[in-house]
């Protein structure tokens, strides 16, 4: 006896419980399959939830959701060996009663998501992996098969929200294989400490206030990537990410950058005495618009991570699945609705509200700035230690004049990049990726 | 709620089974030496597994049905449609704040009443019990159980030899301290099973399907039949915990033996002259007892 | 103990005033249960018997030994022992029925005893029978029974505290049983000092029969096999313990795990996951969810050390472990570390242990 669904999910986080959400929501007969042990067992991220994303699926879910703290403060730091140049905002704004922004732990959250889900109707199953997408003759997909005795299960559409390594995709021919130079390697750890001292650390008035910082510069030992630092309850999340490839060309060892990071003399203390529990790495798709698969056919669709939509340069993620999520759920719905097939001339629907959403917009404006960091790696390395070179020239009283100091520093970051036309083409060419 | 429904033949197991915390993800705090629980995830005791897969083994063997029963509070669910994933056909919850605080005589008062009201059209032929769970990890609510019920109580099982249903008799094998003791006894019996006496299986998609679709029999103290509240939870729990805890640190770290620049039989004996320093009587020991 | 989240406080009830009811004031002396299996006594009941020896010694009571057995010369030579561990009396029920352990007539037996003679204090092996005893005897009482403490102490007000891991020996927690007794406890094979036995010590002795007759006992043994005659592991009373871990990479490399062990005459064994990998059978698994072992010599060689895998081994007197990995969690708790290669170590040490104890390893 073989079942019939009218979608099947193929992943339990952000994007496939947005999806499995709004259509279970709207009455459809929706199974979720997930590999994990429980959903959110095995998913990682920093992490910062979005509410905006999250708001348009469930509007109340600040009343019931797991979340951690929300963020009062942003602290971007340039880092090199020994300092850091910082940027900080901090508003009492943000104390507001929808915060925007808010730390949480995935495992928890996806589970509580997971859980708003089932609650509107859909199954889930566990522990189970899909290994591959069921076809006709026609070539249309139908149904899956997983790794589970019992034989293929059926739909009239699978939703692939497998997150980024999107091997049940990939296998059946929907999408290429990943590009190393598309993809990062992040690792990650959680380091306990007790609720006050996370406060007293961070300077936190509220229970639930909490600090992001994100970080640029050595962090990377000269790849293109990041790293972060976000305050929860009574633990610090803390990771590097960089790109596969330039790991792969460098022969860094992640945690070793990472272990770098936590030594830094910025953050050590922010560290100091925690227990670290947590050690984990997950691929980031950083590939940006151009780097996005084809996301529908028949009877198939792409969400979240699988379809590449993670905005690297904001840090964004989890929005853009649970939006893409969304959509893809809604369009299913009214084409269900419609009674109209699920097929790749319908799922236009789909396309079309992705074009209009700002998960689209926004990877389009960032298009060039994936391969412009790729191919200038000293933005990454030059401009934080001239930066932090500069202003110690600055700040340092030693009996040097001041307009030598301000010509000592003009020179620092010119010898940073060797001359000023580079610098001012490093300028140029980040303002024109911004655009 | 009402009772699941009973086979009307075949045997009726019931397999008690606790949701516990993840004890590989528990940390103690090592200032305030509290526990942290933030993200400590919950699975099915580890030994109830073994007593799960034995039960369903039986079942497919004489026919008849196992449900999985659970004291724990409302999210212990999980546990439940997890075993149901496994291949159980019934679930039982018994949830109930005023259980809260039970230690193993109140748990096993809870359960064994609990399963009176499930033997309460056609008797219950086994309970099985994990040998013991791993946050009480007291091996003791089983025997409570068949104290309370006046089951045989068959503890430490490591297999089951022959079961007579016509007759009903069972052979068991029993784990004793210096050997096995192969016991005969009756139904209705309580078995506590050993570890790795057999191997968990894998539910179909049709089990999983089943188990994410069930609906779970959820009681309250009342409605598990327990009369007395008085019995249950803290109140009913002769124990009590005055203290918790971390165990301290052992003070002197772990001598290292050097390796550098040492050639293996070098190092073999390096290790050896120190564990003999340290345990002097084991080498005259030793020697004895090997020449 | 209880069942609730050990950080919470037992609302209301720790701090609850201990008022013991009327019927029970009378209960008086600590009573150590003489587990003899098949005519041997498990050395536990004499490690009991020394803690059994200090408790009555705080309260000012008399020591008790338990005996149940069937009419022979080793219940008769039990008994005396009883004394020389340091019992003041005996409590003895001599019956066929009880020759074998089973739970019935050894629960009736101990109940009966306890309602006739009222102790304050029960203390019993934390063996396979020993759990299988108390978990009986507490609930037909209705009493409070603590499991596998690892300490015993009596308190101001003289009731029993019980110290127990929980949490799979993530925390220590120290249980009292109010309003009721006997307060009853388990303790672990090994985790108490043997006493030296005094020969000269005899004592009082208390005769009490069994009221059941061998046709109203439902369970039978039909055979017991005795671990020697079997292939079985005898983890937990082995002197000498040899484990590899996953650290050993794959099945074959264990045979270098079982030479070493050989060599010291010991046993072998392993962590979960190499059981779970189907490379050694369950019953050489060490750890929680395994054996609890307490030899006098512990070799762990590729192993990581586990909280689970460490409440398994921590009672051993001398843990040495072997692992390429200095930051391993299992220097933590090891007395002796090798960072280095098992593979290498461990024939390393299996022929200089040969040279040393000048004996060629026995064909294995
Ligand atoms: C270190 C790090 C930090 C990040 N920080 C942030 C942040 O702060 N804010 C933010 O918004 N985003 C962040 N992201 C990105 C964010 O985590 C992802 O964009 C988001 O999780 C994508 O959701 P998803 O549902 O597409 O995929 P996932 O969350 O990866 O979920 C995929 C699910 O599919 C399941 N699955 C996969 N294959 C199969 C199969 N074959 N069969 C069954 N199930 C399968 C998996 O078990 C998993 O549950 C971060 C990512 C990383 C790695
Ligand atoms: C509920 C539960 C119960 C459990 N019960 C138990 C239990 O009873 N017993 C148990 O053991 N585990 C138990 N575990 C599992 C436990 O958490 C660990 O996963 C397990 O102990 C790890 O086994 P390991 O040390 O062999 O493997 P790993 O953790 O993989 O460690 C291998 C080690 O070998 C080292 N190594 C690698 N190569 C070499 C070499 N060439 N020479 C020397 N060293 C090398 C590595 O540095 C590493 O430290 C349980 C887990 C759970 C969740
Ligand atoms: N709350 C509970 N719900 C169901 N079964 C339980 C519960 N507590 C204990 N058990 C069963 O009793 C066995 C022994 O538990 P314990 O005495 O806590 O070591 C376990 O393996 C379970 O099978």
């Amino acid at each position: 006896m073989s079942e019939h669904f009218d979608a099947i999910v193929v992943g339990a986080g952000p994007s496939g419980n947005a999806a499995a959400y709004t259509m279970a929501k709207a009455g459809l007969n929706v199974l979720q399959i997930d590999r994990g042990e429980y959903p959110g067992s095995k998913n990682v991220q920093g992490a910062i939830l979005y509410a905006d994303a999250l708001e348009r699926i469930i509007p109340d879910f600040r009343e019931h959701a797991p979340l951690e703290r929300h963020v009062v403060e942003q602290r971007m730091w340039l880092l090199d060996e020994k300092s850091h140049t910082g940027a900080h905002y901090r508003s009492d704004d943000f104390n507001e009663d929808k915060p925007n922004r808010y730390t949480i732990l995935r495992a928890q959250f996806d589970k509580w998501f997971s859980r708003q889900v089932r609650a509107a109707g859909a199954l889930l199953i566990t522990e189970t992996t899909v290994t591959n997408l069921v076809k006709d003759d026609a070539g249309r997909v139908i149904g899956v098969e997983t790794d589970r005795e019992g034989g293929p299960i059926y739909a009239d559409v699978v939703v692939l929200g497998e997150g980024v390594n999107a091997l049940v995709g990939q296998n059946a021919g929907l999408r290429p294989e990943l590009k190393p130079q598309h993809v990062a390697l992040a690792v990650k750890e959680t380091h306990f400490l007790p609720e006050q001292t996370v406060r007293d650390r961070f300077n936190l008035a509220g229970e639930d206030d909490g600090v992001v910082i994100e970080v640029v510069g050595s962090v990377s030992s000269g790849m293109v990537g990041t790293g972060f630092l976000y305050t929860n309850k009574e633990s610090i999340s803390i990771g590097v990410g960089c790109l596969i490839s330039d790991f792969a060309e460098t022969c860094i060892p992640p945690y070793e950058l990472l272990d770098n990071f936590k030594s830094h003399p910025s953050v050590a203390p922010l560290l100091k005495g925690s227990e670290m529990k947590e050690y984990v790495a997950h691929l980031i798709p950083e590939g940006g618009y151009n780097a996005i698969p084809r996301l529908t056919g028949d009877g198939w669709v792409i969400i979240g991570d699988a379809g590449q939509f993670v905005n690297a340069v904001h840090r964004e993620g989890s929005n853009l699945a649970m939006t893409t999520g969304r959509l893809a759920g809604e369009s299913i719905v009214q084409l269900k609705a419609e009674r109209k097939p699920i097929t790749e001339a319908n799922l236009k629907l789909y396309r079309d509200k992705l074009a209009d959403s700002f998960v689209m917009k926004d990877l389009k404006k960032y298009r060039r700035i994936p391969a412009l960091l790729e191919r200038n790696k000293q933005l990454f390395t030059a401009y934080p230690k001239a930066m932090s070179q500069a202003l110690q020239m600055f700040l340092r009283v030693d009996g040097t004049d001041k307009r030598s100091k301000e010509s000592a520093m003009m020179r620092s970051v010119k010898r940073a990049r060797g001359s000023w036309l580079g610098v001012a083409t490093d300028m140029f060419k980040l303002m024109r990726a911004w655009r | 709620m009402d009772a699941p429904e009973t086979p009307t033949d075949g045997l009726n197991i019931v397999v008690c089974i606790k949701q516990v915390p993840d004890s590989a993800q528990i940390r103690v705090h090592p200032v305030t030496n509290t526990i942290m629980r933030q993200g400590v995830p919950t699975i099915i005791n580890p030994y109830d597994l073994f007593a799960l897969e034995e039960a369903m083994r039986l079942r497919d063997q004489y026919g008849g049905q196992v449900t999985v029963l659970c004291m724990g509070p409302p999210m212990a669910e999980d546990a439940l449609r997890r075993a149901l994933g496994l291949g159980a056909d019934k679930a039982v919850l018994i949830t109930d704040r005023r259980f809260a605080g039970s230690d193993t005589l109140a748990t096993s008062f809870a359960l064994a009443t609990a399963l009176t009201r499930l033997g309460a059209d056609h008797p219950v032929d086994i309970v099985f019990t994990g040998k013991q769970t791993i946050d009480g990890d007291t091996a003791q609510v089983g025997p409570g159980i068949a104290s309370r019920l006046e089951l045989n109580q068959l503890t430490y099982v490591s297999a089951i030899d022959t079961l007579d249903q016509g007759k009903g008799e069972i052979v068991v094998r029993r784990r004793a301290e210096g050997g096995v003791q192969v016991l005969k006894s009756k139904l209705p019996c309580l078995i506590t099973m050993l570890e790795g006496s057999n191997e968990i299986r894998r539910g179909s998609v049709a089990d999983m399907l089943r188990a994410a679709r069930a609906e779970l029999t959820v009681w309250s103290a009342e409605e598990a039949g327990v009369e007395d509240v008085m019995m249950c939870g803290l109140r009913g729990s002769p124990t009590v915990v005055k203290r918790v805890f971390a165990p301290s640190a052992r003070d002197e770290q772990a001598e290292m033996v050097t390796v550098e620049g040492k050639q293996p039989a070098q190092i073999g004996d390096a290790i050896i002259d120190l564990i003999f320093a340290a345990q002097p009587k084991l080498e005259a020991d030793l020697s004895a007892a090997l020449n | 103990m209880a069942a609730q989240p050990p950080n919470k406080k037992p609302a209301g009830r720790a701090g609850m005033k201990k008022e013991l009811p009327e019927k029970f004031r009378s209960y008086k002396h600590v009573w150590v249960f003489v587990e003899l299996e098949r005519g041997k006594v498990h050395p536990v009941s004499w490690e009991l018997m020394g803690e059994g020896r200090k408790l009555a010694d705080k309260l000012g009571v008399d020591l008790a030994g338990v005996v149940l057995g069937p009419k022979s010369d080793e219940t008769r030579q039990a008994i005396k022992e009883t004394y020389h561990y340091g019992a003041d009396v005996c409590y003895i029920c001599e019956d066929p029925a009880l020759a074998d352990y089973r739970n019935e007539p050894y629960t009736r037996a101990l109940t009966d005893l306890v309602n006739t003679h009222q102790p304050e204090i029960m203390l019993l092996g934390a063996t396979t029978l020993g759990r299988d005893l108390a978990g009986s005897v507490a609930t037909t009482l209705k009493t409070g029974l603590t499991a596998d403490s690892t300490e015993l102490d009596v308190d101001d007000e003289k009731s029993l505290a019980a110290t127990r891991p929980t949490f799979g020996g993530t925390l220590l927690c120290t249980i009292h049983t109010l309003n009721f007794r006997p307060q009853m406890a388990t303790v672990r094979p090994r985790v108490m000092a043997m006493p030296e036995p005094d020969r000269s010590r005899s004592g009082r002795m208390v005769w009490h029969s069994l009221k059941m007759d061998e046709a109203d006992i439902v369970t039978k043994v039909l055979e017991y096999v005795a671990d020697a005659t079997t292939d079985d592991a005898n983890l937990a009373y082995a002197d000498i313990v040899v484990a590899g871990g996953m650290g050993l990479r794959v099945p074959e490399n264990f045979r270098l795990v079982t030479r070493l062990a050989d060599v010291l005459g010991g046993e072998y064994g392993c962590s979960r996951p190499v059981v779970q990998k189907g490379w050694l059978p369950a019953d050489r698994q060490i750890g929680q969810t395994g054996n609890t072992i307490r030899p006098r010599l512990y070799i762990a060689a590729g192993i990581s050390g586990a909280i689970q895998h460490r409440v398994g081994v921590e009672g051993a007197d001398l843990i040495v472990a072997i692992n390429t990995d200095p930051a391993a969690k299992i220097f933590e708790f090891a007395h002796m570390g090798v960072v280095a290669d098992a593979l290498t170590v461990l024939p390393a040490l299996a022929d200089a242990f040969e040279r040393r104890l000048g004996r060629r390893a026995m064909a294995s």
